[in-house]
């Protein structure tokens, strides 16, 4: 039962070209003995979890219930569920374990992952309030021709959350098996069943509440680690860094080099290494990370449950505040590993590497400071931070297929309310089974592309329709559809001939785009494909799409005729 | 929620929309929000240039300790981020939503 752990890292992994990082993390995920505490911790999560659904279910009466939670979250609420659905195990194991191995390094991805936030609220967030109900759809078409616009929204929602959801899948198999003991398949089936039920029965109340509980726990058993970490040496991250530049020299000299080397090897985990290879590699990476995070769709979703713009606005303040805390803890958390994970062998194999595999880095720590109870409430957190991310993204996927394909373009708006409820919960079905699939069918392949790609491509199709057709009154039905369209496109086709994929998953030899990311490319690519299209277009529809903007753009500035909280 | 909302709307928004108070005061929140996004931009792509071209830099200790100025530079990355964010909701809670609102109420008395 060898595996690799790129999958688990799936997220992390994906972004870094580094073959020196890939291969400090491809340790072998062997299964671990069943680890009882992680297991019944998991069981109060799962029984409190369910026993929260059953709740919702009562409450889940129509389509605003099953989409929005009938928009009734708070600010505060939404804020930690957005957190819930952003902070990935991968983050944070990945991260840390980059920090572990690399010092300096894990530090960039973390700021990569909080700046798109900020460029969300100041550019759309109170706007998408204003002019959606349910998808990113409902806004990216709101004065276009719908069958066009929800078309390309609902293909592009769809490849975006089924990238990410292969990713997290096959990860979670990897990394549950790891911490509990669990066989793959089980694993896998065991994540899929769990999340069909919050998503089937509670919706996005049940959907929102999972991700709560989850950001609260994650950020309780993340604080308490690095606050064992600072109270050993005094609160001071200076004696921090200090003892743990110490412990790499060691390490360092006792593989062999010589003390003024060691003393180099110490020092480097204090500034950049081998992360970012290239200017064009660094910018579009970063491009990516921050504007694919205003193009998730199960982001974007999640300001429709927000009553209005006032509330979506606070939403993203808290989840900034609480995703930055998160990437400061785990900076500590990586730090605090390198010096009481690093220098026990009780930790170890006989070769010097991590017992189960290097992004065991979080996990070992949280046994170091907190003993067996620690470690098994750790292992339980990461199960239900998996749970909560796979449970937004199939919610986000089956509201593109209900409300964009099936109510809008299908029925032209009137379907009812009953209807599109039945059609979003079958697809919520259909996407569970097949999530469970893909993660049987790649459980041994290299998916760690596969967040990337879904970051390319919400960055290059999503962003650009958004914006464009927030802010430009000459954007055009046809430019939207077919100038996203290219954006996704673009970044589709580059990311597969990039060395991510072309060379390591598929090894057809030298990648034909040699940067690791398309964005800098893909980005432009979009916005100029929107623009130029709408520019050419003369149809009788571009005049009417041109004459919809100033009203459009009232209602998305003061939030008249918005869509309001239904209470029952 | 339904389209004849919609429809009864439309005299209100074109009022809203001619008010050149209501122009004002969406051209001014836009400013504020192009700006803040422009700094929070620069400041990332010009970190992960000084990455690119010039590790060493980042790399160097404050004073005699051990920890490097990217450290503080890096996590003041992550508070700016916050920062700006809070300046934002603080701004819009504090000045626009007040403003919109009294617009808007001119309109539907």
């Amino acid at each position: 039962m060898r595996a690799r752990l790129a999958g688990a890292l799936a997220p992390v992994l994906a972004l870094i070209p580094v073959p020196a990082f890939a291969a400090a993390l491809e340790g072998e995920a062997q299964r671990q003995p069943i680890n009882w505490v992680a297991i019944a911790m998991f069981v109060a999560f799962v029984g409190l979890t369910l026993w929260i659904t059953k709740a919702a279910a009562a409450r889940t009466r129509t389509a605003s219930d099953f989409y929005t939670a009938g928009g009734g979250i708070s600010g505060f609420q939404n804020g930690l569920a957005m957190a819930g659905d952003y902070m990935s195990a991968a983050s944070f194991l990945g991260i840390s374990a980059q920090i572990f191995t690399d010092g300096y390094d894990g530090l960039i991805y973390s700021t990569g992952f909080l700046v798109g936030w900020p460029i969300l609220l100041f550019l759309m967030a109170e706007r998408l309030r204003n002019l959606g109900r349910f998808t990113f759809a409902d806004v990216a078409s709101y004065r276009f021709a719908q069958p066009p616009v929800r078309s390309f929204a609902a293909v592009s929602t769809l490849l975006v959350v089924s990238f990410y959801l292969i990713a997290q899948m096959v990860g979670a198999g990897q990394l549950i098996k790891l911490l509990f003991g669990l066989p793959y398949a089980v694993a896998v089936v065991i994540v899929g069943a769990l999340m069909m039920l919050y998503v089937l029965f509670g919706g996005m109340r049940a959907t929102t509440w999972v991700q709560i509980i989850k950001a609260v726990l994650l950020l309780g058993g993340a604080s308490f680690m690095a606050l064992m970490v600072l109270a050993q040496f005094g609160f001071s991250l200076e004696a921090l860094f200090a003892r743990a530049v110490e412990v790499k020299s060691a390490a360092a000299q006792a593989a062999g080099a010589t003390p003024t080397e060691a003393a180099e090897k110490g020092r480097a985990i204090m500034a950049p290494g081998g992360f970012i290879k290239d200017p064009v590699s660094a910018i579009s990476f970063g491009l990516a990370l921050m504007l694919g995070t205003a193009g998730l769709p199960h982001i974007l979703m999640r300001f429709f449950t927000v009553p209005d713009a006032k509330e979506a606005r606070k939403s993203v303040l808290w989840a900034t505040g609480w995703i930055g805390y998160f990437y400061i803890l785990t900076f500590i958390i990586g730090f605090g590993a390198i010096i009481l994970v690093g220098t026990d062998a009780g930790y170890k194999m006989a070769d010097g590497t991590l017992r189960g595999g290097g992004n065991m880095a979080a996990i070992h720590l949280a046994h170091a400071v907190g003993g067996n109870a620690f470690l098994g409430f750790i292992s339980a957190v990461a199960f239900a931070t998996i749970l909560a991310v796979v449970a937004g993204l199939t919610l986000s996927a089956a509201s593109a297929v209900s409300h964009d394909l099936y109510a809008t373009v299908l029925k032209h708006g009137r379907a009812n309310s009953a209807d599109e409820l039945r059609v979003s919960r079958i697809t919520t079905l259909a996407l569970g089974a097949l999530a469970v699939l893909l993660g049987l069918v790649f459980e041994k392949q290299n998916v760690a592309f596969m967040v990337s790609l879904a970051f390319a491509l919400a960055a290059s199709g999503n962003f650009p329709v958004l914006i464009l057709s927030l802010l430009w009154s000459g954007c055009t039905t046809r430019g939207a559809a077919w100038g996203g369209t290219i954006g996704l496109l673009t970044a589709f086709i580059l990311t597969l001939l990039s060395p991510a994929v072309w060379t390591t998953t598929f090894g057809l030899g030298p990648a034909p785009f040699p940067y690791s990311s398309a964005a800098i490319f893909s980005v432009p690519a979009g916005f100029i494909a929107i623009w130029l299209i709408s520019r050419l277009d003369r149809s009788p529809r571009a005049a009417i799409d041109k004459a919809g903007y100033p009203a459009q753009r009232v209602r998305a500035e003061t939030g008249i005729g918005a869509f309001a909280a239904s209470d029952h | 929620m339904t389209q004849e909302a919609g429809r009864t709307d439309e005299a209100l928004i074109a009022a809203v929309g001619g008010d050149p108070r209501y122009i004002e005061l969406v051209t001014r929140r836009a400013r504020l929000g192009w700006w803040l996004s422009a700094i929070i931009f620069t400041a990332f792509v010009g970190y992960l240039a000084l990455i690119a071209f010039d590790k060493a830099l980042l790399g160097m200790p404050i004073g005699n300790g051990v920890t490097s100025i990217g450290i503080p530079i890096g996590l003041g990355l992550i508070l700016l981020a916050i920062a700006l964010t809070g300046l934002y909701v603080a701004y819009a809670n504090r000045y626009h939503d007040a403003q919109m609102a009294a617009i808007l109420k001119d309109h539907c008395a």
